[in-house]
Protein backbone atom coordinates (compact mmCIF):
# COMPACT_ATOMS: atom_id res chain seq x y z
CA UNK A 1 0.00 0.00 0.00
CA UNK A 2 2.86 2.32 0.12
CA UNK A 3 2.65 2.74 -3.79
CA UNK A 4 1.83 6.28 -4.51
CA UNK A 5 -1.09 6.58 -6.94
CA UNK A 6 -2.59 9.79 -8.40
CA UNK A 7 -5.96 9.26 -8.67
CA UNK A 8 -7.66 12.33 -11.11
CA UNK A 9 -11.03 11.05 -11.90
CA UNK A 10 -12.55 9.67 -8.66
CA UNK A 11 -15.65 8.14 -10.47
CA UNK A 12 -13.91 5.93 -12.59
CA UNK A 13 -10.56 5.68 -10.45
CA UNK A 14 -8.25 6.78 -13.38
CA UNK A 15 -4.38 7.48 -12.59
CA UNK A 16 -2.54 10.74 -14.41
CA UNK A 17 -0.40 8.15 -16.02
CA UNK A 18 -2.86 6.52 -17.88
CA UNK A 19 -3.81 9.92 -18.95
CA UNK A 20 -0.48 10.69 -20.11
CA UNK A 21 -0.06 7.11 -21.64
CA UNK A 22 -2.70 7.56 -23.66
CA UNK A 23 -2.07 10.98 -24.88
CA UNK A 24 0.96 10.17 -26.19
CA UNK A 25 -0.66 7.11 -27.92
CA UNK A 26 -2.17 9.73 -30.01
CA UNK A 27 -5.63 10.43 -28.33
CA UNK A 28 -5.03 13.74 -27.64
CA UNK A 29 -8.84 14.67 -27.36
CA UNK A 30 -11.21 15.00 -24.24
CA UNK A 31 -13.91 12.45 -26.21
CA UNK A 32 -11.23 10.26 -27.36
CA UNK A 33 -9.69 9.46 -23.73
CA UNK A 34 -13.33 9.43 -21.55
CA UNK A 35 -14.07 6.74 -24.39
CA UNK A 36 -10.98 4.66 -23.94
CA UNK A 37 -10.87 5.43 -20.07
CA UNK A 38 -14.26 6.38 -19.03
CA UNK A 39 -12.63 9.98 -17.46
CA UNK A 40 -16.45 11.75 -17.50
CA UNK A 41 -18.67 9.03 -17.51
CA UNK A 42 -19.27 8.50 -13.86
CA UNK A 43 -22.01 10.20 -11.76
CA UNK A 44 -19.61 13.34 -11.46
CA UNK A 45 -19.43 13.73 -15.62
CA UNK A 46 -15.78 15.08 -14.97
CA UNK A 47 -16.48 17.76 -12.45
CA UNK A 48 -13.51 16.65 -10.72
CA UNK A 49 -11.17 15.53 -12.99
CA UNK A 50 -12.02 17.64 -17.02
CA UNK A 51 -10.07 20.97 -16.16
CA UNK A 52 -6.96 18.86 -15.16
CA UNK A 53 -6.95 16.52 -18.34
CA UNK A 54 -7.62 19.49 -20.58
CA UNK A 55 -4.37 20.61 -18.66
CA UNK A 56 -2.85 17.74 -19.98
CA UNK A 57 -3.75 17.96 -23.35
CA UNK A 58 -2.86 21.64 -23.59
CA UNK A 59 0.26 20.54 -22.60
CA UNK A 60 1.09 17.98 -24.82
CA UNK A 61 -0.73 20.02 -27.81
CA UNK A 62 0.48 23.09 -27.44
CA UNK A 63 -2.81 24.67 -27.79
CA UNK A 64 -4.54 27.05 -25.41
CA UNK A 65 -6.89 25.13 -23.15
CA UNK A 66 -9.58 27.74 -24.52
CA UNK A 67 -9.16 26.29 -27.93
CA UNK A 68 -9.26 22.72 -26.79
CA UNK A 69 -13.31 21.14 -27.19
CA UNK A 70 -14.49 20.38 -23.11
CA UNK A 71 -16.18 17.13 -24.52
CA UNK A 72 -19.74 16.55 -24.29
CA UNK A 73 -21.72 16.86 -20.68
CA UNK A 74 -25.15 15.02 -21.08
CA UNK A 75 -28.49 15.09 -19.47
CA UNK A 76 -29.31 14.65 -16.74
CA UNK A 77 -26.80 17.18 -15.26
CA UNK A 78 -26.93 15.39 -11.88
CA UNK A 79 -28.15 11.53 -11.54
CA UNK A 80 -31.58 10.78 -11.28
CA UNK A 81 -33.67 7.82 -9.63
CA UNK A 82 -35.68 5.40 -12.19
CA UNK A 83 -38.29 5.44 -10.43
CA UNK A 84 -38.69 9.53 -10.59
CA UNK A 85 -37.95 9.27 -14.32
CA UNK A 86 -40.60 6.87 -14.56
CA UNK A 87 -43.04 9.04 -12.73
CA UNK A 88 -42.86 11.52 -15.56
CA UNK A 89 -44.04 9.59 -18.35
CA UNK B 1 2.48 13.43 -38.87
CA UNK B 2 2.69 14.30 -42.98
CA UNK B 3 -0.93 13.73 -44.95
CA UNK B 4 -0.04 10.99 -47.30
CA UNK B 5 -0.48 11.91 -51.21
CA UNK B 6 -1.29 8.38 -51.85
CA UNK B 7 -2.53 5.16 -50.21
CA UNK B 8 -3.13 1.37 -51.29
CA UNK B 9 -6.86 1.57 -49.99
CA UNK B 10 -8.29 4.73 -48.20
CA UNK B 11 -11.36 3.56 -45.79
CA UNK B 12 -13.67 6.64 -44.77
CA UNK B 13 -15.19 5.63 -41.18
CA UNK B 14 -13.75 4.81 -37.92
CA UNK B 15 -16.33 3.06 -36.71
CA UNK B 16 -15.72 -0.25 -35.37
CA UNK B 17 -16.66 -1.63 -39.51
CA UNK B 18 -13.92 0.83 -40.71
CA UNK B 19 -11.26 0.24 -37.98
CA UNK B 20 -12.21 -3.44 -38.41
CA UNK B 21 -11.33 -3.62 -42.09
CA UNK B 22 -8.39 -1.04 -41.48
CA UNK B 23 -6.87 -4.96 -39.06
CA UNK B 24 -7.57 -7.11 -41.05
CA UNK B 25 -6.66 -5.66 -44.60
CA UNK B 26 -2.99 -4.29 -43.07
CA UNK B 27 -2.66 -7.63 -41.17
CA UNK B 28 -3.33 -9.38 -44.66
CA UNK B 29 -0.09 -7.70 -45.50
CA UNK B 30 -1.88 -4.60 -47.78
CA UNK B 31 0.81 -2.06 -47.24
CA UNK B 32 -0.72 1.98 -46.78
CA UNK B 33 -4.06 1.52 -46.01
CA UNK B 34 -5.21 5.02 -44.28
CA UNK B 35 -8.15 5.21 -42.53
CA UNK B 36 -10.28 8.85 -42.78
CA UNK B 37 -12.49 10.04 -40.39
CA UNK B 38 -14.51 13.41 -40.02
CA UNK B 39 -14.23 13.64 -36.13
CA UNK B 40 -13.04 11.02 -34.06
CA UNK B 41 -12.66 7.47 -33.83
CA UNK B 42 -16.01 5.70 -32.37
CA UNK B 43 -17.61 9.46 -32.32
CA UNK B 44 -20.30 8.17 -34.65
CA UNK B 45 -22.91 4.89 -34.19
CA UNK B 46 -20.43 2.41 -32.41
CA UNK B 47 -19.50 4.61 -29.58
CA UNK B 48 -23.39 5.52 -29.21
CA UNK B 49 -24.65 2.18 -29.36
CA UNK B 50 -26.15 -0.62 -27.51
CA UNK B 51 -23.34 -2.92 -27.20
CA UNK B 52 -24.98 -5.92 -27.93
CA UNK B 53 -23.82 -9.52 -29.92
CA UNK B 54 -26.43 -11.96 -30.35
CA UNK B 55 -26.25 -15.07 -32.83
CA UNK B 56 -30.09 -15.40 -32.06
CA UNK B 57 -31.36 -14.60 -35.69
CA UNK B 58 -34.32 -15.78 -37.71
CA UNK B 59 -32.02 -15.75 -41.15
CA UNK B 60 -29.56 -18.05 -42.00
CA UNK B 61 -27.30 -15.89 -42.95
CA UNK B 62 -27.64 -13.29 -39.84
CA UNK B 63 -27.26 -16.25 -37.89
CA UNK B 64 -23.79 -17.80 -39.81
CA UNK B 65 -22.32 -13.99 -39.56
CA UNK B 66 -23.51 -13.49 -36.12
CA UNK B 67 -21.92 -17.19 -35.15
CA UNK B 68 -18.73 -16.15 -36.74
CA UNK B 69 -18.51 -12.60 -34.83
CA UNK B 70 -19.25 -14.48 -31.54
CA UNK B 71 -16.20 -16.84 -32.44
CA UNK B 72 -14.09 -13.81 -32.99
CA UNK B 73 -14.76 -11.86 -29.85
CA UNK B 74 -13.85 -14.99 -28.06
CA UNK B 75 -10.42 -15.08 -28.78
CA UNK B 76 -10.30 -10.89 -29.76
CA UNK B 77 -8.72 -9.76 -26.44
CA UNK B 78 -6.02 -11.81 -27.26
CA UNK B 79 -5.54 -10.97 -30.62
CA UNK B 80 -5.22 -7.82 -30.81
CA UNK B 81 -3.43 -7.10 -27.06
CA UNK B 82 -6.19 -5.17 -25.57
CA UNK B 83 -9.15 -6.04 -23.62
CA UNK B 84 -12.90 -5.61 -25.44
CA UNK B 85 -14.97 -6.01 -22.41
CA UNK B 86 -16.54 -9.12 -23.78
CA UNK B 87 -19.28 -10.32 -21.01
CA UNK B 88 -21.25 -13.47 -22.08
CA UNK B 89 -24.51 -13.40 -20.11
CA UNK B 90 -26.44 -14.42 -22.74
CA UNK B 91 -29.56 -12.86 -24.63
CA UNK B 92 -32.67 -13.26 -23.15
CA UNK B 93 -35.41 -13.01 -25.74
CA UNK B 94 -39.06 -12.55 -24.65
CA UNK B 95 -41.85 -12.74 -26.74
CA UNK B 96 -45.46 -11.59 -25.99
CA UNK B 97 -47.60 -12.05 -28.86
CA UNK B 98 -48.83 -15.04 -30.67
CA UNK B 99 -47.14 -14.31 -33.93
CA UNK B 100 -43.69 -13.56 -32.21
CA UNK B 101 -43.72 -16.81 -30.44
CA UNK B 102 -44.31 -19.17 -33.33
CA UNK B 103 -41.47 -16.75 -35.00
CA UNK B 104 -39.23 -18.12 -32.17
CA UNK B 105 -40.12 -21.56 -32.38
CA UNK B 106 -38.90 -21.18 -36.00
CA UNK B 107 -35.75 -19.29 -35.50
CA UNK B 108 -34.77 -21.57 -32.83
CA UNK B 109 -34.94 -24.69 -35.16
CA UNK B 110 -32.80 -22.82 -37.45
CA UNK B 111 -30.45 -21.50 -34.96
CA UNK B 112 -30.63 -25.42 -33.41
CA UNK B 113 -29.80 -26.59 -37.31
CA UNK B 114 -26.64 -24.23 -37.74
CA UNK B 115 -25.08 -25.20 -34.03
CA UNK B 116 -26.46 -22.35 -31.96
CA UNK B 117 -27.59 -24.00 -28.85
CA UNK B 118 -30.62 -21.77 -27.90
CA UNK B 119 -32.69 -22.81 -25.22
CA UNK B 120 -36.45 -22.19 -25.66
CA UNK B 121 -38.95 -22.30 -22.52
CA UNK B 122 -42.49 -20.83 -21.42
CA UNK B 123 -41.44 -21.06 -17.74
CA UNK B 124 -41.56 -17.45 -16.03
CA UNK B 125 -39.24 -19.34 -12.83
CA UNK B 126 -36.35 -20.19 -15.08
CA UNK B 127 -36.55 -17.13 -16.87
CA UNK B 128 -36.24 -15.65 -13.33
CA UNK B 129 -32.92 -18.16 -13.16
CA UNK B 130 -31.06 -16.07 -15.61
CA UNK B 131 -32.74 -12.86 -14.68
CA UNK B 132 -33.10 -12.29 -10.87
CA UNK B 133 -36.55 -10.49 -9.99
CA UNK B 134 -37.45 -10.04 -13.59
CA UNK B 135 -41.28 -9.38 -14.33
CA UNK B 136 -42.62 -11.36 -17.09
CA UNK B 137 -45.64 -12.91 -16.15
CA UNK B 138 -47.39 -11.09 -19.04
CA UNK B 139 -44.82 -12.86 -21.37
CA UNK B 140 -45.38 -16.37 -23.48
CA UNK B 141 -42.44 -17.52 -24.21
CA UNK B 142 -38.37 -17.14 -23.93
CA UNK B 143 -35.41 -17.75 -25.45
CA UNK B 144 -31.97 -17.87 -24.58
CA UNK B 145 -28.77 -18.39 -25.85
CA UNK B 146 -25.35 -18.53 -23.22
CA UNK B 147 -22.68 -16.94 -25.67
CA UNK B 148 -24.38 -14.13 -26.42
CA UNK B 149 -23.93 -11.06 -24.45
CA UNK B 150 -21.99 -7.56 -25.33
CA UNK B 151 -18.77 -5.91 -25.20
CA UNK B 152 -17.41 -2.51 -24.74
CA UNK B 153 -17.85 -0.38 -28.02
CA UNK B 154 -15.29 1.50 -27.63
CA UNK B 155 -12.85 -0.80 -25.98
CA UNK B 156 -13.08 -3.19 -29.05
CA UNK B 157 -12.65 0.18 -31.49
CA UNK B 158 -10.04 1.47 -30.05
CA UNK B 159 -8.27 -2.00 -29.55
CA UNK B 160 -8.44 -2.72 -33.67
CA UNK B 161 -7.32 0.58 -34.32
CA UNK B 162 -4.14 0.21 -32.03
CA UNK B 163 -3.89 -3.43 -33.69
CA UNK B 164 -4.29 -1.72 -37.06
CA UNK B 165 -1.62 0.68 -36.43
CA UNK B 166 0.53 -2.09 -35.58
CA UNK B 167 0.96 -3.76 -38.71
CA UNK B 168 1.39 -0.24 -40.50
CA UNK B 169 -1.67 1.16 -41.00
CA UNK B 170 -2.55 5.19 -40.57
CA UNK B 171 -5.22 6.57 -39.12
CA UNK B 172 -6.18 10.58 -39.63
CA UNK B 173 -8.94 11.76 -37.42
CA UNK B 174 -10.88 15.44 -38.51
CA UNK B 175 -10.55 14.82 -41.96
CA UNK B 176 -13.32 15.08 -43.87
CA UNK B 177 -14.00 13.78 -47.81
CA UNK B 178 -15.08 16.64 -49.90
CA UNK B 179 -15.33 14.44 -52.98
CA UNK B 180 -14.17 10.98 -55.19
CA UNK B 181 -12.39 11.11 -58.23
CA UNK B 182 -13.91 8.36 -60.43
CA UNK B 183 -11.91 8.08 -63.94
CA UNK B 184 -13.56 5.67 -66.63
CA UNK B 185 -15.23 3.83 -64.13
CA UNK B 186 -12.55 3.22 -61.83
CA UNK B 187 -11.72 5.15 -58.67
CA UNK B 188 -8.58 7.04 -58.21
CA UNK B 189 -8.66 9.49 -55.85
CA UNK B 190 -10.45 11.07 -52.36
CA UNK B 191 -10.61 14.81 -51.78
CA UNK B 192 -10.66 15.63 -48.12
CA UNK B 193 -10.29 18.57 -45.99
CA UNK B 194 -6.53 18.02 -45.81
CA UNK B 195 -5.88 17.24 -48.98
CA UNK B 196 -6.21 14.58 -51.73
CA UNK B 197 -5.25 10.45 -51.61
CA UNK B 198 -4.67 9.16 -54.94
CA UNK B 199 -5.62 5.18 -54.87
CA UNK B 200 -7.10 2.65 -56.15
CA UNK B 201 -9.66 1.44 -54.01
CA UNK B 202 -11.83 2.88 -51.59
CA UNK B 203 -14.40 1.34 -48.73
CA UNK B 204 -17.50 3.34 -47.66
CA UNK B 205 -17.51 2.44 -44.13
CA UNK B 206 -19.57 5.97 -43.41
CA UNK B 207 -22.28 4.56 -41.69
CA UNK B 208 -25.03 6.95 -41.69
CA UNK B 209 -23.68 9.45 -43.73
CA UNK B 210 -22.29 6.45 -46.11
CA UNK B 211 -25.12 7.69 -48.94
CA UNK B 212 -23.50 11.13 -48.95
CA UNK B 213 -19.89 9.69 -49.68
CA UNK B 214 -21.46 7.20 -52.27
CA UNK B 215 -22.95 9.78 -54.29
CA UNK B 216 -19.66 11.56 -54.26
CA UNK B 217 -18.94 8.53 -57.17
CA UNK B 218 -22.45 8.66 -58.71
CA UNK B 219 -23.32 5.92 -56.37
CA UNK B 220 -26.57 6.00 -55.23
CA UNK B 221 -28.19 4.20 -51.81
CA UNK B 222 -31.16 4.32 -50.07
CA UNK B 223 -29.76 4.40 -46.52
CA UNK B 224 -31.19 6.61 -44.49
CA UNK B 225 -30.13 7.69 -40.06
CA UNK B 226 -32.39 6.55 -38.02
CA UNK B 227 -32.51 8.10 -34.26
CA UNK B 228 -32.61 6.44 -31.19
CA UNK B 229 -32.18 7.22 -27.84
CA UNK B 230 -30.78 5.21 -24.84
CA UNK B 231 -29.41 6.01 -20.96
CA UNK B 232 -27.09 4.61 -18.03
CA UNK B 233 -27.36 4.37 -14.57
CA UNK B 234 -24.75 4.48 -11.99
CA UNK B 235 -22.85 1.19 -10.92
CA UNK B 236 -24.30 -1.35 -8.93
CA UNK B 237 -23.70 -4.29 -8.01
CA UNK B 238 -23.71 -7.43 -10.61
CA UNK B 239 -26.61 -9.58 -10.84
CA UNK B 240 -29.39 -6.92 -11.05
CA UNK B 241 -29.55 -7.82 -15.22
CA UNK B 242 -26.89 -10.42 -16.09
CA UNK B 243 -28.51 -11.14 -19.56
CA UNK B 244 -29.20 -8.56 -22.38
CA UNK B 245 -33.15 -9.06 -22.08
CA UNK B 246 -34.72 -7.89 -24.90
CA UNK B 247 -38.09 -7.79 -26.81
CA UNK B 248 -38.82 -7.01 -30.21
CA UNK B 249 -42.80 -6.41 -29.45
CA UNK B 250 -41.99 -5.11 -26.03
CA UNK B 251 -39.78 -2.94 -27.50
CA UNK B 252 -36.77 -2.66 -25.19
CA UNK B 253 -32.91 -4.11 -24.50
CA UNK B 254 -31.83 -4.11 -21.01
CA UNK B 255 -28.46 -5.00 -19.73
CA UNK B 256 -25.55 -4.53 -17.20
CA UNK B 257 -22.13 -4.04 -17.95
CA UNK B 258 -19.31 -5.76 -16.11
CA UNK B 259 -18.54 -2.82 -14.15
CA UNK B 260 -22.18 -2.08 -12.88
CA UNK B 261 -23.90 0.13 -15.00
CA UNK B 262 -27.04 -0.68 -16.79
CA UNK B 263 -27.97 0.43 -20.05
CA UNK B 264 -30.89 0.15 -21.71
CA UNK B 265 -33.01 1.48 -24.70
CA UNK B 266 -35.96 1.38 -26.99
CA UNK B 267 -36.52 1.85 -30.58
CA UNK B 268 -38.40 5.58 -31.90
CA UNK B 269 -41.90 5.77 -32.57
CA UNK B 270 -40.31 6.48 -35.81
CA UNK B 271 -39.99 10.48 -35.50
CA UNK B 272 -38.16 11.97 -38.59
CA UNK B 273 -36.13 14.26 -36.11
CA UNK B 274 -32.42 13.60 -36.45
CA UNK B 275 -29.61 15.14 -34.09
CA UNK B 276 -28.17 14.20 -31.02
CA UNK B 277 -30.30 15.72 -28.50
CA UNK B 278 -31.94 13.70 -26.33
CA UNK B 279 -35.37 13.78 -24.91
CA UNK B 280 -36.97 13.93 -21.90
CA UNK B 281 -39.73 11.60 -23.17
CA UNK B 282 -37.79 8.88 -24.09
CA UNK B 283 -35.54 8.69 -21.04
CA UNK B 284 -38.81 8.13 -18.93
CA UNK B 285 -40.53 5.85 -21.05
CA UNK B 286 -37.19 3.66 -20.67
CA UNK B 287 -37.21 4.40 -17.06
CA UNK B 288 -40.62 3.32 -16.82
CA UNK B 289 -40.44 0.26 -18.93
CA UNK B 290 -37.38 -0.94 -17.08
CA UNK B 291 -38.83 -0.72 -13.58
CA UNK B 292 -41.98 -2.69 -14.78
CA UNK B 293 -39.50 -5.54 -16.11
CA UNK B 294 -37.03 -4.90 -12.96
CA UNK B 295 -39.08 -3.56 -10.17
CA UNK B 296 -35.96 -3.41 -7.32
CA UNK B 297 -34.38 -1.23 -10.17
CA UNK B 298 -36.47 1.79 -8.99
CA UNK B 299 -33.88 3.61 -7.05
CA UNK B 300 -30.82 3.94 -8.82
CA UNK B 301 -29.97 6.55 -10.59
CA UNK B 302 -29.84 7.64 -14.17
CA UNK B 303 -26.41 9.02 -14.37
CA UNK B 304 -26.86 9.82 -18.41
CA UNK B 305 -28.68 9.60 -21.52
CA UNK B 306 -27.75 10.46 -25.23
CA UNK B 307 -29.10 9.32 -28.89
CA UNK B 308 -27.53 7.76 -31.92
CA UNK B 309 -28.34 6.63 -35.36
CA UNK B 310 -28.71 3.31 -37.26
CA UNK B 311 -27.75 3.48 -40.13
CA UNK B 312 -30.39 1.89 -41.87
CA UNK B 313 -30.92 -0.12 -45.26
CA UNK B 314 -34.91 -0.65 -46.87
CA UNK B 315 -34.17 -4.29 -45.94
CA UNK B 316 -32.30 -3.71 -42.29
CA UNK B 317 -29.66 -5.73 -43.86
CA UNK B 318 -26.15 -4.46 -44.24
CA UNK B 319 -24.84 -3.44 -47.79
CA UNK B 320 -21.37 -5.47 -48.38
CA UNK B 321 -19.02 -5.35 -51.88
CA UNK B 322 -18.36 -3.42 -55.45
CA UNK B 323 -20.07 -0.86 -56.75
CA UNK B 324 -20.52 -0.50 -60.38
CA UNK B 325 -17.35 1.78 -60.22
CA UNK B 326 -14.35 -0.22 -59.66
CA UNK B 327 -12.59 -0.17 -56.99
CA UNK B 328 -14.95 2.06 -54.76
CA UNK B 329 -16.57 -0.88 -52.47
CA UNK B 330 -19.34 -1.00 -49.68
CA UNK B 331 -19.48 -1.96 -45.84
CA UNK B 332 -22.56 -0.03 -44.70
CA UNK B 333 -26.16 -0.09 -43.82
CA UNK B 334 -25.93 -2.00 -40.65
CA UNK B 335 -29.26 -1.19 -39.58
CA UNK B 336 -28.60 -0.93 -35.74
CA UNK B 337 -26.39 -4.09 -36.25
CA UNK B 338 -22.91 -2.80 -36.92
CA UNK B 339 -21.23 -3.43 -33.83
CA UNK B 340 -22.11 -7.25 -33.80
CA UNK B 341 -21.17 -7.73 -36.95
CA UNK B 342 -18.45 -5.89 -37.38
CA UNK B 343 -15.60 -7.91 -37.05
CA UNK B 344 -16.64 -10.44 -39.86
CA UNK B 345 -17.54 -7.31 -41.89
CA UNK B 346 -13.79 -6.76 -41.93
CA UNK B 347 -12.76 -9.99 -42.43
CA UNK B 348 -15.22 -10.46 -45.40
CA UNK B 349 -13.83 -7.10 -46.81
CA UNK B 350 -10.47 -8.42 -46.80
CA UNK B 351 -11.02 -11.28 -48.56
CA UNK B 352 -12.71 -9.68 -51.39
CA UNK B 353 -9.87 -6.88 -51.51
CA UNK B 354 -7.81 -9.64 -51.79
CA UNK B 355 -9.36 -11.51 -53.89
CA UNK B 356 -9.86 -14.67 -51.74
CA UNK B 357 -12.65 -16.36 -50.64
CA UNK B 358 -14.77 -14.32 -47.53
CA UNK B 359 -15.74 -16.62 -44.83
CA UNK B 360 -19.53 -15.71 -45.02
CA UNK B 361 -21.02 -15.60 -49.02
CA UNK B 362 -21.88 -11.84 -49.42
CA UNK B 363 -23.22 -11.55 -52.80
CA UNK B 364 -26.70 -11.31 -51.61
CA UNK B 365 -25.82 -8.08 -49.86
CA UNK B 366 -24.75 -6.60 -52.65
CA UNK B 367 -26.71 -3.09 -52.87
CA UNK B 368 -28.17 -3.76 -56.53
CA UNK B 369 -30.83 -5.98 -54.56
CA UNK B 370 -32.70 -2.90 -54.30
CA UNK B 371 -33.27 -2.02 -57.40
CA UNK B 372 -33.82 -5.52 -58.57
CA UNK B 373 -36.77 -5.28 -55.81
CA UNK B 374 -34.88 -8.01 -53.86
CA UNK B 375 -34.67 -7.72 -50.10
CA UNK B 376 -33.64 -9.62 -47.50
CA UNK B 377 -36.19 -10.27 -44.87
CA UNK B 378 -34.99 -10.94 -41.17
CA UNK B 379 -37.66 -11.51 -38.56
CA UNK B 380 -35.62 -11.32 -35.79
CA UNK B 381 -35.40 -7.30 -35.43
CA UNK B 382 -36.40 -5.00 -32.78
Amino acid sequence: MTEKKNIICRCEEIEIDEIREWIARGYDTFDELKRELRVGMGPCQGRGCRDIILRELSKATGKPISELDPGTIRPPVKPIKLGLLAEDE
Amino acid sequence: MDFPKTADVVIIGGGVVGTATAYYLAKSGRKNVVLIEKNTVCSGSTGRCGAGIRAQWGLELNCRMALACLDTFEQLDEELGLPTGLNQGGYLLVAYKDKEWAQFKKNVELQHSLGIKTEIFTDVKRAQEICPGVAVDDALGFTFYQRDGHADPFLTTFAFQEAAKRHGAKFYKFTEVKGLKVESGNIKAVETSRGTIECGQVINCAGSWAQDIAKMAGIKLPNWAERHEILITEPVDPGVCPPMLMSFSGNYYIQQRPHGSIIAGESPAHEPLLGYTSTAHSVASIAKTLIKLLPRAKDIRVVRQWAGYYDMTPDAAPILGETDVKGFWHATGFSGHGFMLGPVAGQIMTALLNGDKPPIDPTIMDYRRFERGERIVEPNVV
